[in-house]
Protein backbone atom coordinates (compact mmCIF):
# COMPACT_ATOMS: atom_id res chain seq x y z
CA UNK A 1 0.00 0.00 0.00
CA UNK A 2 1.75 3.04 -1.31
CA UNK A 3 1.77 5.81 -3.38
CA UNK A 4 4.49 6.16 -6.43
CA UNK A 5 4.84 8.60 -8.86
CA UNK A 6 6.51 7.62 -11.76
CA UNK A 7 8.80 10.16 -13.93
CA UNK A 8 5.45 12.97 -13.25
CA UNK A 9 5.90 16.29 -15.08
CA UNK A 10 3.86 18.73 -14.79
CA UNK A 11 3.73 22.46 -17.05
CA UNK A 12 1.00 25.50 -16.27
CA UNK A 13 -0.39 26.94 -19.27
CA UNK A 14 1.21 24.50 -21.74
CA UNK A 15 1.23 25.58 -25.41
CA UNK A 16 0.93 28.93 -24.70
CA UNK A 17 3.56 31.95 -23.89
CA UNK A 18 3.35 31.87 -20.14
CA UNK A 19 4.19 27.75 -19.98
CA UNK A 20 5.59 27.11 -16.39
CA UNK A 21 7.21 23.83 -15.83
CA UNK A 22 6.48 23.38 -12.35
CA UNK A 23 7.04 19.58 -12.17
CA UNK A 24 10.38 18.25 -13.29
CA UNK A 25 10.63 14.39 -13.68
CA UNK A 26 9.12 13.36 -10.37
CA UNK A 27 9.58 10.11 -9.38
CA UNK A 28 8.92 8.93 -5.37
CA UNK A 29 7.38 5.96 -3.87
CA UNK A 30 5.75 6.81 -0.36
CA UNK A 31 4.92 4.05 1.59
CA UNK A 32 2.41 3.80 4.61
CA UNK A 33 2.40 5.23 7.79
CA UNK A 34 5.33 7.73 6.95
CA UNK A 35 5.70 11.48 7.99
CA UNK A 36 7.01 13.51 5.35
CA UNK A 37 8.29 17.04 5.06
CA UNK A 38 8.21 18.46 1.54
CA UNK A 39 10.46 21.93 1.50
CA UNK A 40 11.30 23.89 -0.99
CA UNK A 41 11.70 27.72 -1.78
CA UNK A 42 8.82 29.53 -2.73
CA UNK A 43 7.30 28.73 -6.25
CA UNK A 44 9.46 25.50 -6.23
CA UNK A 45 6.60 23.47 -7.06
CA UNK A 46 5.10 22.15 -3.70
CA UNK A 47 1.95 22.70 -4.06
CA UNK A 48 1.80 21.55 -7.48
CA UNK A 49 3.34 18.61 -6.42
CA UNK A 50 0.57 17.71 -3.41
CA UNK A 51 -2.23 18.35 -6.15
CA UNK A 52 -1.36 15.80 -7.73
CA UNK A 53 -1.54 13.38 -5.06
CA UNK A 54 -5.53 13.62 -5.19
CA UNK A 55 -5.88 13.85 -8.64
CA UNK A 56 -6.77 17.12 -8.67
CA UNK A 57 -3.74 18.66 -11.30
CA UNK A 58 -3.60 15.30 -13.97
CA UNK A 59 0.09 15.21 -14.58
CA UNK A 60 1.29 16.48 -18.50
CA UNK A 61 3.22 13.19 -18.72
CA UNK A 62 4.33 10.21 -16.27
CA UNK A 63 1.60 8.60 -14.09
CA UNK A 64 0.64 7.94 -10.35
CA UNK A 65 -0.46 4.71 -8.73
CA UNK A 66 -1.50 4.69 -5.47
CA UNK A 67 -2.15 1.25 -4.11
CA UNK A 68 -1.16 -0.30 -7.11
CA UNK A 69 -3.64 1.10 -9.23
CA UNK A 70 -3.21 3.67 -11.63
CA UNK A 71 -4.89 6.98 -10.97
CA UNK A 72 -5.36 8.25 -14.49
CA UNK A 73 -7.09 4.99 -15.69
CA UNK A 74 -10.09 5.82 -17.25
CA UNK A 75 -12.05 3.90 -14.83
CA UNK A 76 -10.52 4.42 -12.16
CA UNK A 77 -12.90 6.50 -9.65
CA UNK A 78 -10.94 9.75 -8.52
CA UNK A 79 -13.65 11.25 -6.61
CA UNK A 80 -13.23 8.14 -3.67
CA UNK A 81 -9.59 8.85 -3.99
CA UNK A 82 -10.31 12.59 -3.18
CA UNK A 83 -11.93 10.71 0.17
CA UNK A 84 -8.53 8.58 0.54
CA UNK A 85 -5.72 10.94 -0.05
CA UNK A 86 -7.19 14.19 2.14
CA UNK A 87 -5.66 17.28 0.80
CA UNK A 88 -5.66 20.50 2.90
CA UNK A 89 -4.82 23.55 1.34
CA UNK A 90 -2.53 26.51 1.98
CA UNK A 91 -4.42 28.52 3.29
CA UNK A 92 -7.28 26.20 4.38
CA UNK A 93 -9.77 28.84 5.82
CA UNK A 94 -11.08 30.41 2.96
CA UNK A 95 -12.75 27.47 1.86
CA UNK A 96 -14.98 27.93 5.71
CA UNK A 97 -18.74 28.69 4.17
CA UNK A 98 -21.31 27.15 6.39
CA UNK A 99 -23.30 28.22 9.00
CA UNK A 100 -21.59 26.90 11.83
CA UNK A 101 -18.31 25.00 12.42
CA UNK A 102 -19.80 21.80 12.96
CA UNK A 103 -21.77 21.91 9.72
CA UNK A 104 -18.95 23.40 7.73
CA UNK A 105 -16.70 19.79 9.25
CA UNK A 106 -19.72 17.52 7.54
CA UNK A 107 -19.34 18.67 4.61
CA UNK A 108 -16.68 16.70 3.37
CA UNK A 109 -17.99 12.84 5.11
CA UNK A 110 -21.51 13.87 3.44
CA UNK A 111 -20.05 14.12 -0.15
CA UNK A 112 -18.58 10.84 0.80
CA UNK A 113 -22.13 9.59 1.08
CA UNK A 114 -22.32 8.10 4.38
CA UNK A 115 -25.14 8.13 6.75
CA UNK A 116 -26.00 11.22 8.75
CA UNK A 117 -25.18 9.40 11.72
CA UNK A 118 -22.13 8.69 11.17
CA UNK A 119 -21.29 11.92 9.52
CA UNK A 120 -21.98 13.51 12.92
CA UNK A 121 -19.39 10.95 14.50
CA UNK A 122 -16.84 12.03 12.56
CA UNK A 123 -17.49 15.15 12.44
CA UNK A 124 -17.31 15.72 16.43
CA UNK A 125 -14.27 13.02 16.51
CA UNK A 126 -12.09 15.03 13.65
CA UNK A 127 -13.48 18.48 15.66
CA UNK A 128 -11.96 17.04 18.96
CA UNK A 129 -8.77 15.64 16.89
CA UNK A 130 -7.80 19.31 16.43
CA UNK A 131 -8.07 20.04 19.68
CA UNK A 132 -11.13 23.06 18.79
CA UNK A 133 -12.51 23.50 22.01
CA UNK A 134 -16.78 22.14 22.48
CA UNK A 135 -18.35 25.97 23.30
CA UNK A 136 -17.12 27.00 19.39
CA UNK A 137 -18.73 24.09 17.17
CA UNK A 138 -21.92 26.03 16.63
CA UNK A 139 -20.43 29.08 15.94
CA UNK A 140 -19.86 30.69 12.59
CA UNK A 141 -17.21 29.52 11.02
CA UNK A 142 -16.00 33.53 10.56
CA UNK A 143 -16.02 34.76 13.64
CA UNK A 144 -13.02 32.46 14.87
CA UNK A 145 -9.66 33.73 15.12
CA UNK A 146 -6.91 32.60 12.34
CA UNK A 147 -5.79 29.81 14.15
CA UNK A 148 -8.78 28.36 15.17
CA UNK A 149 -10.04 28.86 11.60
CA UNK A 150 -7.11 26.94 10.37
CA UNK A 151 -8.16 23.77 13.03
CA UNK A 152 -11.61 24.12 11.74
CA UNK A 153 -10.06 23.62 7.77
CA UNK A 154 -8.38 20.61 9.10
CA UNK A 155 -10.93 18.77 10.70
CA UNK A 156 -12.94 19.42 7.42
CA UNK A 157 -10.66 17.29 5.52
CA UNK A 158 -9.64 15.03 8.45
CA UNK A 159 -13.57 14.14 8.72
CA UNK A 160 -13.68 12.37 5.66
CA UNK A 161 -10.87 9.74 7.63
CA UNK A 162 -8.12 9.53 4.75
CA UNK A 163 -5.47 7.47 5.05
CA UNK A 164 -3.01 9.82 3.46
CA UNK A 165 -3.44 13.06 5.02
CA UNK A 166 -1.44 16.07 2.82
CA UNK A 167 -1.18 18.85 4.37
CA UNK A 168 0.26 22.49 2.31
CA UNK A 169 1.52 24.75 4.74
CA UNK A 170 -0.57 24.42 7.55
CA UNK A 171 1.40 26.82 9.65
CA UNK A 172 1.00 29.65 7.22
CA UNK A 173 0.85 32.56 9.20
CA UNK A 174 0.62 31.66 12.70
CA UNK A 175 2.57 32.32 15.45
CA UNK A 176 5.03 30.49 17.54
CA UNK A 177 2.76 29.18 19.87
CA UNK A 178 -0.06 28.33 17.46
CA UNK A 179 2.60 27.12 15.37
CA UNK A 180 3.40 24.48 17.43
CA UNK A 181 0.21 23.36 18.59
CA UNK A 182 -0.87 22.31 15.38
CA UNK A 183 2.49 20.32 14.22
CA UNK A 184 2.17 18.67 17.73
CA UNK A 185 -1.03 17.56 17.32
CA UNK A 186 -0.13 16.44 13.90
CA UNK A 187 2.56 14.52 15.02
CA UNK A 188 0.25 12.76 17.73
CA UNK A 189 -2.53 12.18 15.07
CA UNK A 190 -0.01 10.59 12.66
CA UNK A 191 1.15 8.33 15.70
CA UNK A 192 -2.11 7.45 16.71
CA UNK A 193 -3.71 6.71 14.02
CA UNK A 194 -1.00 5.35 11.94
CA UNK A 195 -1.73 7.78 9.07
CA UNK A 196 0.19 8.53 6.40
CA UNK A 197 0.84 12.69 6.82
CA UNK A 198 2.74 14.79 4.03
CA UNK A 199 3.71 17.99 5.39
CA UNK A 200 4.34 20.85 3.03
CA UNK A 201 6.66 23.98 4.31
CA UNK A 202 9.13 26.09 3.85
CA UNK A 203 10.69 26.16 6.99
CA UNK A 204 13.15 23.49 8.16
CA UNK A 205 12.56 24.18 11.70
CA UNK A 206 8.95 23.04 11.50
CA UNK A 207 9.80 19.98 9.58
CA UNK A 208 12.57 18.68 11.09
CA UNK A 209 11.16 17.77 14.95
CA UNK A 210 8.75 15.62 13.34
CA UNK A 211 9.04 14.26 10.36
CA UNK A 212 10.52 10.86 9.21
CA UNK A 213 11.97 11.89 5.98
CA UNK A 214 12.34 15.19 3.70
CA UNK A 215 11.87 15.51 0.43
CA UNK A 216 13.54 18.86 -0.75
CA UNK A 217 12.33 20.71 -4.01
CA UNK A 218 13.97 23.10 -5.77
CA UNK A 219 12.87 24.58 -9.06
CA UNK A 220 10.33 21.43 -9.71
CA UNK A 221 13.17 18.85 -9.24
CA UNK A 222 13.57 17.08 -6.17
CA UNK A 223 16.48 18.02 -4.61
CA UNK A 224 17.37 15.73 -1.75
CA UNK A 225 15.29 12.39 -0.97
CA UNK A 226 16.20 11.72 3.07
CA UNK A 227 15.97 11.45 6.66
CA UNK A 228 16.57 14.74 8.11
CA UNK A 229 20.25 14.08 9.65
CA UNK A 230 21.14 13.31 5.86
CA UNK A 231 19.43 16.21 4.01
CA UNK A 232 21.01 18.89 7.12
CA UNK A 233 24.35 17.75 5.80
CA UNK A 234 24.12 19.31 2.98
CA UNK A 235 24.23 23.06 4.64
CA UNK A 236 25.77 25.31 1.74
CA UNK A 237 23.62 23.55 -1.05
CA UNK A 238 20.18 23.90 1.07
CA UNK A 239 21.59 28.22 1.54
CA UNK A 240 22.16 28.13 -2.00
CA UNK A 241 18.39 27.07 -3.18
CA UNK A 242 17.08 29.83 -0.53
CA UNK A 243 16.55 27.63 1.91
CA UNK A 244 18.04 27.48 6.21
CA UNK A 245 19.07 24.37 7.96
CA UNK A 246 17.64 24.42 11.81
CA UNK A 247 19.54 27.18 13.45
CA UNK A 248 21.24 24.70 16.25
CA UNK A 249 22.71 22.86 12.64
CA UNK A 250 24.87 26.31 12.67
CA UNK A 251 25.50 26.27 16.14
CA UNK A 252 26.27 22.76 16.15
CA UNK A 253 28.85 23.61 12.77
CA UNK A 254 30.14 26.55 14.40
CA UNK A 255 30.84 24.46 17.51
CA UNK A 256 33.02 21.89 15.64
CA UNK A 257 35.03 24.94 13.69
CA UNK A 258 36.36 26.11 17.09
CA UNK A 259 37.31 22.76 17.80
CA UNK A 260 34.72 21.26 20.44
CA UNK A 261 34.53 17.56 18.84
CA UNK A 262 30.39 17.31 18.92
CA UNK A 263 28.32 15.40 16.51
CA UNK A 264 26.76 18.14 14.48
CA UNK A 265 23.55 15.18 12.81
CA UNK A 266 21.38 16.35 15.69
CA UNK A 267 18.16 18.14 14.23
CA UNK A 268 16.23 19.59 17.31
CA UNK A 269 17.26 21.43 20.20
CA UNK A 270 16.93 18.25 23.15
CA UNK A 271 19.43 16.37 20.86
CA UNK A 272 21.82 19.14 20.13
CA UNK A 273 21.90 19.42 23.81
CA UNK A 274 23.00 15.88 24.12
CA UNK A 275 25.12 16.08 21.55
CA UNK A 276 27.11 19.41 23.30
CA UNK A 277 26.91 17.49 26.63
CA UNK A 278 28.51 13.78 25.55
CA UNK A 279 31.15 16.27 23.29
CA UNK A 280 32.12 18.04 27.04
CA UNK A 281 32.14 15.07 28.60
CA UNK A 282 35.17 13.72 26.32
CA UNK A 283 36.86 16.22 27.28
CA UNK B 1 -10.81 25.27 -15.60
CA UNK B 2 -11.90 28.62 -16.09
CA UNK B 3 -9.14 30.26 -17.74
CA UNK B 4 -10.40 29.85 -21.24
CA UNK B 5 -11.96 33.23 -21.03
CA UNK B 6 -10.37 35.11 -23.67
CA UNK B 7 -12.24 38.38 -23.50
CA UNK B 8 -10.13 40.94 -21.21
CA UNK B 9 -7.47 39.09 -21.45
CA UNK B 10 -3.79 40.73 -22.35
CA UNK B 11 -1.87 38.77 -24.55
CA UNK B 12 1.73 39.54 -24.28
CA UNK B 13 4.14 39.94 -27.63
CA UNK B 14 5.67 42.69 -29.35
CA UNK B 15 3.70 44.25 -32.58
CA UNK B 16 3.07 47.50 -34.18
CA UNK B 17 -0.71 46.97 -32.76
CA UNK B 18 0.90 46.46 -28.79
CA UNK B 19 2.62 49.83 -29.17
CA UNK B 20 -0.67 51.99 -31.05
CA UNK B 21 -2.06 54.28 -28.45
CA UNK B 22 -5.30 53.25 -27.24
CA UNK B 23 -7.16 55.19 -28.09
CA UNK B 24 -6.58 54.70 -31.81
CA UNK B 25 -7.45 51.46 -30.40
CA UNK B 26 -10.82 52.27 -29.08
CA UNK B 27 -11.98 54.34 -31.66
CA UNK B 28 -11.27 51.92 -34.39
CA UNK B 29 -13.00 49.09 -32.87
CA UNK B 30 -15.87 51.18 -32.43
CA UNK B 31 -15.71 52.35 -35.28
CA UNK B 32 -15.25 48.97 -36.95
CA UNK B 33 -18.38 48.02 -34.96
CA UNK B 34 -20.35 50.23 -36.27
CA UNK B 35 -19.41 50.21 -39.60
CA UNK B 36 -20.27 46.48 -39.78
CA UNK B 37 -24.24 47.72 -39.40
CA UNK B 38 -24.02 49.67 -42.78
CA UNK B 39 -23.05 46.93 -45.48
CA UNK B 40 -25.86 45.87 -47.33
CA UNK B 41 -24.09 43.63 -49.89
CA UNK B 42 -21.73 40.55 -49.26
CA UNK B 43 -18.90 42.70 -50.56
CA UNK B 44 -18.73 45.18 -47.48
CA UNK B 45 -18.23 41.82 -45.09
CA UNK B 46 -15.41 40.98 -47.34
CA UNK B 47 -13.93 43.84 -46.56
CA UNK B 48 -14.39 44.05 -43.57
CA UNK B 49 -13.36 40.61 -42.58
CA UNK B 50 -9.72 41.36 -44.66
CA UNK B 51 -9.35 44.55 -42.60
CA UNK B 52 -10.04 42.41 -39.82
CA UNK B 53 -7.52 39.81 -41.10
CA UNK B 54 -4.60 42.05 -41.74
CA UNK B 55 -4.70 43.77 -38.22
CA UNK B 56 -4.59 40.14 -36.47
CA UNK B 57 -1.80 39.19 -38.61
CA UNK B 58 0.00 42.26 -37.88
CA UNK B 59 -0.95 42.01 -34.24
CA UNK B 60 1.59 39.04 -33.86
CA UNK B 61 -1.28 37.20 -31.58
CA UNK B 62 -1.94 33.57 -32.53
CA UNK B 63 -5.45 32.83 -34.76
CA UNK B 64 -6.78 30.48 -31.65
CA UNK B 65 -6.91 33.07 -29.43
CA UNK B 66 -9.41 35.46 -31.13
CA UNK B 67 -11.53 32.05 -31.76
CA UNK B 68 -11.15 31.40 -28.22
CA UNK B 69 -13.40 34.83 -27.35
CA UNK B 70 -16.10 32.74 -29.42
CA UNK B 71 -16.94 29.81 -27.32
CA UNK B 72 -18.42 32.26 -24.55
CA UNK B 73 -21.33 33.65 -27.01
CA UNK B 74 -21.82 30.81 -29.01
CA UNK B 75 -25.06 29.40 -27.51
CA UNK B 76 -26.11 33.33 -28.43
CA UNK B 77 -24.83 33.21 -31.96
CA UNK B 78 -26.68 29.97 -32.66
CA UNK B 79 -29.80 30.61 -31.16
CA UNK B 80 -29.81 33.94 -33.41
CA UNK B 81 -29.17 31.91 -36.06
CA UNK B 82 -31.87 29.68 -35.39
CA UNK B 83 -34.70 32.34 -34.71
CA UNK B 84 -33.70 33.96 -37.71
CA UNK B 85 -33.55 31.22 -39.83
CA UNK B 86 -37.43 29.64 -39.22
CA UNK B 87 -39.10 32.29 -37.74
CA UNK B 88 -38.49 35.14 -40.61
CA UNK B 89 -41.44 35.12 -43.08
CA UNK B 90 -40.69 35.68 -46.93
CA UNK B 91 -40.86 33.21 -50.08
CA UNK B 92 -40.03 29.44 -48.65
CA UNK B 93 -36.94 27.80 -49.60
CA UNK B 94 -37.08 24.63 -47.59
CA UNK B 95 -39.87 23.19 -45.53
CA UNK B 96 -39.81 20.09 -43.06
CA UNK B 97 -42.89 19.65 -40.94
CA UNK B 98 -44.01 22.35 -39.46
CA UNK B 99 -40.68 24.03 -39.83
CA UNK B 100 -40.01 26.35 -42.69
CA UNK B 101 -36.64 28.09 -44.05
CA UNK B 102 -36.84 31.12 -46.15
CA UNK B 103 -34.38 32.83 -48.47
CA UNK B 104 -34.94 36.05 -46.03
CA UNK B 105 -34.71 33.94 -43.32
CA UNK B 106 -31.35 32.28 -44.53
CA UNK B 107 -29.98 35.92 -45.66
CA UNK B 108 -30.89 37.57 -42.07
CA UNK B 109 -29.23 34.17 -40.20
CA UNK B 110 -25.84 34.67 -42.23
CA UNK B 111 -26.04 38.52 -41.73
CA UNK B 112 -26.16 38.13 -37.97
CA UNK B 113 -23.47 35.13 -37.10
CA UNK B 114 -21.36 36.53 -39.80
CA UNK B 115 -21.78 40.23 -38.25
CA UNK B 116 -21.55 38.77 -34.29
CA UNK B 117 -18.68 37.02 -34.76
CA UNK B 118 -16.81 39.83 -36.78
CA UNK B 119 -18.05 41.93 -33.37
CA UNK B 120 -16.62 39.56 -30.79
CA UNK B 121 -14.06 39.02 -33.01
CA UNK B 122 -12.98 42.43 -33.35
CA UNK B 123 -13.54 43.34 -30.05
CA UNK B 124 -11.14 40.24 -28.56
CA UNK B 125 -8.00 42.02 -30.80
CA UNK B 126 -8.39 45.17 -28.97
CA UNK B 127 -8.62 43.24 -25.24
CA UNK B 128 -5.99 40.82 -26.46
CA UNK B 129 -3.45 43.55 -27.61
CA UNK B 130 -4.03 46.61 -24.83
CA UNK B 131 -3.45 46.16 -21.49
CA UNK B 132 -6.29 46.74 -18.99
CA UNK B 133 -5.02 49.66 -17.27
CA UNK B 134 -3.73 51.02 -21.11
CA UNK B 135 -7.62 50.78 -21.87
CA UNK B 136 -8.67 52.75 -19.49
CA UNK B 137 -6.20 55.78 -19.38
CA UNK B 138 -7.26 56.04 -23.25
CA UNK B 139 -10.77 55.85 -22.13
CA UNK B 140 -9.93 58.16 -19.37
CA UNK B 141 -8.21 60.77 -21.94
CA UNK B 142 -10.68 59.84 -24.53
CA UNK B 143 -13.60 60.94 -22.31
CA UNK B 144 -12.45 63.90 -21.17
CA UNK B 145 -14.76 66.25 -22.79
CA UNK B 146 -17.70 64.68 -21.25
CA UNK B 147 -15.78 66.73 -17.70
CA UNK B 148 -17.66 69.52 -19.10
CA UNK B 149 -20.90 67.81 -18.49
CA UNK B 150 -20.14 67.00 -14.93
CA UNK B 151 -19.34 62.89 -15.78
CA UNK B 152 -17.09 62.12 -13.09
CA UNK B 153 -14.31 60.35 -15.79
CA UNK B 154 -11.70 59.79 -13.80
CA UNK B 155 -13.39 57.73 -11.34
CA UNK B 156 -15.46 55.77 -13.37
CA UNK B 157 -11.94 54.90 -15.44
CA UNK B 158 -10.59 54.37 -11.92
CA UNK B 159 -13.12 52.13 -10.94
CA UNK B 160 -13.20 50.09 -14.38
CA UNK B 161 -9.04 49.75 -14.31
CA UNK B 162 -9.94 47.85 -10.76
CA UNK B 163 -12.86 45.66 -12.11
CA UNK B 164 -10.29 44.31 -14.59
CA UNK B 165 -7.29 44.43 -12.44
CA UNK B 166 -9.49 42.23 -9.90
CA UNK B 167 -10.65 39.58 -12.67
CA UNK B 168 -7.80 37.55 -12.97
CA UNK B 169 -7.54 37.79 -9.70
CA UNK B 170 -11.18 36.38 -8.51
CA UNK B 171 -10.64 34.09 -11.04
CA UNK B 172 -7.68 32.49 -9.60
CA UNK B 173 -9.59 32.07 -6.32
CA UNK B 174 -12.10 30.91 -7.77
CA UNK B 175 -9.98 28.31 -9.37
CA UNK B 176 -8.48 27.83 -5.27
CA UNK B 177 -11.43 27.86 -3.60
CA UNK B 178 -13.11 25.28 -6.37
CA UNK B 179 -10.05 23.16 -6.23
CA UNK B 180 -10.18 22.48 -2.26
CA UNK B 181 -13.82 22.15 -2.14
CA UNK B 182 -13.43 19.69 -4.95
CA UNK B 183 -10.62 18.05 -2.51
CA UNK B 184 -13.32 17.55 0.44
CA UNK B 185 -16.15 15.71 -2.42
CA UNK B 186 -17.72 18.27 -3.92
CA UNK B 187 -19.15 17.87 -6.89
CA UNK B 188 -19.55 20.96 -9.24
CA UNK B 189 -19.85 18.33 -12.60
CA UNK B 190 -22.76 16.22 -11.79
CA UNK B 191 -26.74 16.50 -11.58
CA UNK B 192 -29.32 18.16 -12.86
CA UNK B 193 -29.91 21.91 -12.90
CA UNK B 194 -31.06 22.50 -9.11
CA UNK B 195 -27.92 20.12 -7.50
CA UNK B 196 -25.55 22.16 -9.45
CA UNK B 197 -26.66 25.49 -8.37
CA UNK B 198 -27.01 23.75 -4.82
CA UNK B 199 -23.50 22.39 -4.80
CA UNK B 200 -22.14 26.55 -6.17
CA UNK B 201 -23.22 27.59 -2.63
CA UNK B 202 -19.38 26.13 -1.23
CA UNK B 203 -18.06 28.22 -4.41
CA UNK B 204 -19.58 31.14 -3.79
CA UNK B 205 -19.67 31.79 -0.40
CA UNK B 206 -16.39 32.08 0.05
CA UNK B 207 -15.77 33.80 -2.90
CA UNK B 208 -17.59 36.97 -2.08
CA UNK B 209 -15.89 36.93 1.66
CA UNK B 210 -12.90 37.06 -0.10
CA UNK B 211 -14.09 39.51 -2.50
CA UNK B 212 -15.29 42.16 0.44
CA UNK B 213 -12.04 41.15 2.11
CA UNK B 214 -10.09 42.06 -0.99
CA UNK B 215 -11.75 45.34 -1.42
CA UNK B 216 -11.81 46.41 1.80
CA UNK B 217 -7.71 45.99 2.00
CA UNK B 218 -7.78 47.69 -1.49
CA UNK B 219 -9.09 51.06 -0.26
CA UNK B 220 -7.14 50.77 2.79
CA UNK B 221 -3.92 50.49 0.91
CA UNK B 222 -5.30 53.52 -1.43
CA UNK B 223 -6.23 55.60 1.42
CA UNK B 224 -3.15 54.79 2.97
CA UNK B 225 -1.52 56.51 -0.09
CA UNK B 226 -3.26 59.37 0.06
CA UNK B 227 -5.67 58.91 -3.52
CA UNK B 228 -8.05 61.31 -3.22
CA UNK B 229 -9.66 61.07 -6.97
CA UNK B 230 -8.81 62.90 -9.98
CA UNK B 231 -8.26 66.51 -9.48
CA UNK B 232 -4.42 67.65 -10.41
CA UNK B 233 -3.33 64.21 -10.49
CA UNK B 234 -0.59 63.46 -13.28
CA UNK B 235 0.35 60.25 -15.12
CA UNK B 236 3.29 58.31 -14.98
CA UNK B 237 3.32 57.83 -18.98
CA UNK B 238 1.20 60.80 -20.55
CA UNK B 239 -1.12 59.44 -23.52
CA UNK B 240 0.79 61.24 -26.46
CA UNK B 241 0.04 60.66 -30.20
CA UNK B 242 3.16 59.78 -32.58
CA UNK B 243 3.16 59.48 -35.96
CA UNK B 244 2.20 55.52 -36.04
CA UNK B 245 -1.03 56.69 -34.16
CA UNK B 246 -2.01 59.41 -36.71
CA UNK B 247 -0.92 56.61 -39.91
CA UNK B 248 -3.38 54.46 -37.99
CA UNK B 249 -6.31 56.65 -37.90
CA UNK B 250 -5.66 56.68 -41.37
CA UNK B 251 -5.70 53.17 -42.24
CA UNK B 252 -9.18 52.76 -40.80
CA UNK B 253 -10.76 55.91 -42.28
CA UNK B 254 -9.69 54.55 -45.46
CA UNK B 255 -11.23 51.38 -44.56
CA UNK B 256 -14.19 52.86 -43.72
CA UNK B 257 -14.58 55.07 -46.57
CA UNK B 258 -14.27 52.15 -48.58
CA UNK B 259 -15.90 49.91 -46.70
CA UNK B 260 -19.27 52.14 -46.20
CA UNK B 261 -19.23 52.62 -50.29
CA UNK B 262 -18.70 49.55 -51.61
CA UNK B 263 -20.52 48.04 -49.19
CA UNK B 264 -23.47 49.66 -49.74
CA UNK B 265 -23.57 49.15 -53.55
CA UNK B 266 -26.73 47.59 -55.12
CA UNK B 267 -25.15 44.81 -56.60
CA UNK B 268 -26.91 42.23 -58.52
CA UNK B 269 -26.61 39.49 -56.03
CA UNK B 270 -27.27 40.99 -52.96
CA UNK B 271 -25.73 39.61 -49.85
N1 LIG C 1 -2.34 28.38 -11.44
C1 LIG C 1 -1.12 28.59 -11.93
N2 LIG C 1 -0.95 29.03 -13.20
C2 LIG C 1 0.27 29.24 -13.71
N3 LIG C 1 1.40 29.02 -13.06
C3 LIG C 1 1.32 28.59 -11.79
C4 LIG C 1 0.05 28.35 -11.17
N4 LIG C 1 0.27 27.91 -9.91
C5 LIG C 1 1.60 27.88 -9.76
N5 LIG C 1 2.24 28.28 -10.88
C6 LIG C 1 3.70 28.35 -11.08
O1 LIG C 1 4.25 27.07 -10.84
C7 LIG C 1 5.43 27.14 -10.07
C8 LIG C 1 5.29 26.30 -8.82
O2 LIG C 1 4.26 26.83 -8.00
P1 LIG C 1 3.78 26.20 -6.64
O3 LIG C 1 2.55 26.90 -6.22
O4 LIG C 1 3.72 24.72 -6.78
O5 LIG C 1 4.99 26.60 -5.68
P2 LIG C 1 5.14 26.38 -4.12
O6 LIG C 1 6.40 25.60 -3.95
O7 LIG C 1 3.91 25.83 -3.54
O8 LIG C 1 5.39 27.86 -3.59
P3 LIG C 1 4.90 28.55 -2.20
O9 LIG C 1 5.89 28.17 -1.17
O10 LIG C 1 4.99 30.02 -2.52
O11 LIG C 1 3.51 28.09 -1.94
C9 LIG C 1 5.66 28.63 -9.78
O12 LIG C 1 6.65 29.08 -10.68
C10 LIG C 1 4.34 29.29 -10.08
O13 LIG C 1 4.55 30.57 -10.63
MG1 LIG D 1 2.45 26.51 -2.21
Amino acid sequence: MSIILDHVNYIYGADTPLAVKALDDICLQIPDGQFIGIIGHTGSGKSTLVQHLNGLLKATSGSIYFNGEDIYDRDYDRKKLRGKVGLVFQYPEHQLFEIDVFTDVCFGPKNLGLDKKEVELRAYDALRKVGLPDELFYQSPFELSGGQKRRAAIAGVLAMKPEVLVLDEPTAGLDPRGREEILHQIKELQTGTGMTVILVSHSMEDVAEYVDRIIVMNKGRILYDNVPKEVFRHCAELEEVGLAPPQVTYILHELRRRGLDVDTDATTVEEAAEAVVKAMAKR
Amino acid sequence: MLRDITLGQYYQTESVIHRLDPRVKLAGTLLFIISLFFFRNFLGYMIAASFLFLVIRLSHVPFRFMVKGMRAVLFLLLLTVVFNLFLTPGEALVSVWKLTITKEGLRTAVTMAVRLAMLVVGSSVMTLTTTPNNLTDGMEKGLRPLKLFRVPVHEVAMMMSIALRFIPILMEETDKIMKAQIARGADFESGNLIRRAKALVPLMVPLFISAFRRANDLAMAMEARCYRGGDGRTKMKPLIYRSRDRIAYLCILVYLVAGIWLGRLELPVAG
